[in-house]
């Protein structure tokens, strides 16, 4: 079995969905010809034709608000956006119509939409290029908030976002799209969404996260392994997310640590930790510690490392929640 | 060196009846008296209910509500040309078109009453839910259009938009991709003079709404928007036009909003009352009656049964809607997901369990 990166992956799902159904279909900025920035579009266009896979004129609200109409019109749109930043030009079709349709028209009309994007930082990208919105989207009822963290994941996990009935934002890791290679298998396979992954087992703390965090926080435990056992989750949904697997861990370890790179207040721990708290506090030996990003404007190149958690913070995190 | 006109683009006007009913004959679209008549009913009918809901809203039996007076033409004539599978995104103002277009009179009146099973279409239309924050649903109706397309289907969409609408950036992106495109969409601008109390020229520099569409590449036209012969037939046109393939067309439908904005409006805060008085001369209604009455289609006794018919038309939908059940409250979980997730389940559970005590 060949090994592929998560780009390759992405690809791979695209291809063979619109392989088995004719009404899926990409749109979005240099998907056609150009493949996409990132390629995760490549070649598409010469097996399935432009009317398919379709370059659009430059708008994110044009190619949302049209994806919506398309979706409630029988095809299975995946429109991509070319960067994270760029999404919020198309916030509004989002918000108000791809995750209210079903619900105001009493079930009549329905939006079965993928909105693809490249997410998070640590790539030396210009700014708004890098923002990690999961919380953001996770807030709006009516979607379903998805982020893969390997090759494998990443091609089950599209074809079951392609396949969902509802709207779905696919968030991807740009920092690994490439870092990670491993057998993809060929069949036909899905990830559900909503079901969380342990990435690794462990009996000392849990360690939840997702997206590329999920790649550094196993390296980071990696450096400590000798002396702490830690359980890494990896999300992979954020709405709706697994409570399950996550209480299932923290009742075993009695301690949790949330790694994600979006800004600290309101972000995605914040609401897992209040999940945990209403679940399984007795079970608590220790308050849960967030290593997040700060409430602060993402930074520029130069200094975005500083911004997004790395191994020693997500060491100190660990260590600090095991003192306690 | 050279400097030279690359392009010239011109707008057409067209208006098949006048003020006092009289019609050209070349221009006339085909039409039976029958059709005649059913357009007739349909203004009556749409005039009935929405004086009927603006005192329905006087009373607190509904909400707030955005009346459809002087734009029945406008509304009536661009949707009865339509066939029911074609797609239909209405905005606000609407009323008029969706009930030209089967939408139960009960249905829209739940609407208004606070109710989402009132936006429901009923499964023999295509017609789409009431768009809110103005302009949006104009990408919806070229994605509609655009997958129809793509699938290979007949069927065209055609979206309602006030003049207002044409400012959103919703719009303008919907009309590039639509030229881009060639889908079959049809933009109906009911071109009222007003969004709430901005004047139509302090809306866009350009001089009619119409030629805004020649930036993208495709054909706009001004009808007279009071004239429904004139409506029809500019819709009617550009549907056979989309159905062959050839693309999206613009009807700016010039007309004027002879209510206030919306219940919550007092218009005479920002327009003449003799601006309106002009308006009222040019009734679309009334217009319909005087041709129909000088055809020897409409008399004294048909006008009598037309309008005791729709008064019993819309009494009857009052009633219905009134007499209709309560929505179920649980429903606001069961239409967020095909299936509702685990979180959303617990909530649900609880809520129901929260409404037993």
């Amino acid at each position: 079995m060949e090994k592929i990166n998560i780009v390759q992956s992405v690809n791979l799902a695209l291809r063979q969905e619109m392989r088995k159904d004719k009404n899926v279909i990409i749109l979005g900025e240099d998907v056609g010809v150009n493949g996409g920035v990132f390629r995760a579009t490549d070649g598409l266009i010469k097996e399935f034709g432009a009317n398919r896979v379709i370059d659009t004129p430059l708008s994110e609200l044009g190619i949302i608000g049209a994806a919506v109409g398309m979706a409630v019109n029988g095809l299975k749109p995946v429109a991509e956006i070319q960067f994270s930043g760029f999404l919020y030009a198309g916030f509004d079709q989002i918000f108000s119509h791809a995750a209210r349709i079903r619900s105001r028209s009493r079930g009549r009309f329905t939006c079965p939409l993928v909105i693809r994007s490249p997410a998070g930082g640590g790539i030396k990208a210009l700014e708004l290029h890098c923002e990690h919105g999961e919380a953001i989207f996770a807030h709006i009822p009516g979607l379903k908030v998805v982020i893969p963290s390997t090759p494998y994941d990443t091609k089950g996990l599209l074809a079951s976002a392609i396949r969902d009935p509802d709207p779905v934002i696919f968030l991807e890791p740009t920092r690994i799209y490439r870092a990670i290679k491993e057998e993809v298998p060929e069949e036909d396979y899905t990830v559900p969404l909503g079901k969380a992954r342990i990435a690794q087992e462990g009996t000392d703390v849990t360690l939840i996260t997702w997206g590329a965090l999920v790649k550094y926080s196993l390296d980071a435990v990696k450096t400590i392994q000798d002396t702490i056992s830690v359980e890494v989750i990896d999300l992979r949904t954020i709405y709706p997310f697994d409570v399950t697997a996550i209480l299932e861990s923290v009742k075993k370890t009695g301690r949790a640590v949330i790694v994600h790179e979006a800004p600290k207040t309101g972000g995605f721990a914040a609401e897992i930790i209040a999940t945990i708290n209403e679940k399984a506090l007795e079970h608590l030996e220790a308050p849960v510690v967030r290593v997040t990003g700060y409430d602060t404007c993402l930074p520029f190149a130069r200094t975005e490392k500083e911004f997004i958690p790395d191994e020693q913070r997500i060491v100190a995190g660990i260590k600090k929640v095991l003192s306690y | 060196m050279v400097k030279k006109i690359i392009r010239e683009f011109s707008v057409s006007y067209q208006q098949v009846m006048d003020e006092h009913g009289n019609v050209d004959s070349a221009l006339m679209p085909k039409l039976s008296k029958q059709q005649i008549k059913q357009m007739y009913k349909t203004m009556v009918l749409v005039r009935a209910f929405d004086n009927k809901a603006f005192s329905l809203q006087r009373q607190g039996r509904i909400g707030t509500y955005l009346q459809v007076k002087g734009q029945e033409a406008a509304q009536v004539g661009s949707a009865l040309a339509l066939e029911d599978k074609d797609w239909v995104f209405p905005m606000y103002r609407s009323s008029g078109a969706l009930i030209a277009r089967k939408q139960p009179i009960p249905a829209v009146l739940l609407y208004w009453g606070g109710d989402e099973r009132g936006l429901k279409s009923p499964l023999e239309v295509n017609n789409f839910p009431i768009a809110i924050p103005v302009g949006t649903q104009s990408l919806h109706a070229v994605g509609a259009a655009w997958a129809s397309k793509i699938k290979g289907e007949k069927t065209v969409s055609l979206v309602y938009l006030g003049d207002g609408a044409t400012s959103k950036e919703d719009c303008l992106s919907s009309m590039n991709f639509a030229g881009v495109f060639q889908t079959p969409t049809i933009f109906l601008v009911e071109n009222n003079q007003y969004a709430i109390s901005v004047p139509r020229n302090a809306q866009t520099r350009a001089e009619t709404i119409a030629q805004r569409s020649l930036a993208f590449g495709f054909e706009g036209i001004q009808v007279d928007g009071n004239d429904i012969f004139g409506v029809y037939k500019a819709t009617k046109d550009a549907i056979e036009k989309a159905r062959k393939g050839l693309g999206p067309t613009l009807i700016e439908c010039f007309t004027y909003r002879l209510a206030d904005h919306s219940t919550s409006d007092d218009a005479k805060r920002y327009r003449a009352e003799q601006e309106v008085a002009e308006w009222l001369k040019k009734d679309p209604l009334e217009r319909l009656e005087k041709y129909m009455r000088a055809q020897g289609i409409l008399d004294d006794a048909y006008k009598e049964k037309a309008l005791a018919g729709a008064k019993e038309k819309v009494e009857k939908g009052v009633e219905e809607y009134e007499n209709t059940p309560p929505p179920d409250p649980a429903d606001m979980f069961r239409y967020m997901f095909k299936e509702m997730p685990p979180s959303l389940k617990e909530q649900y559970e609880s809520f129901l369990e929260s409404r037993k005590k």
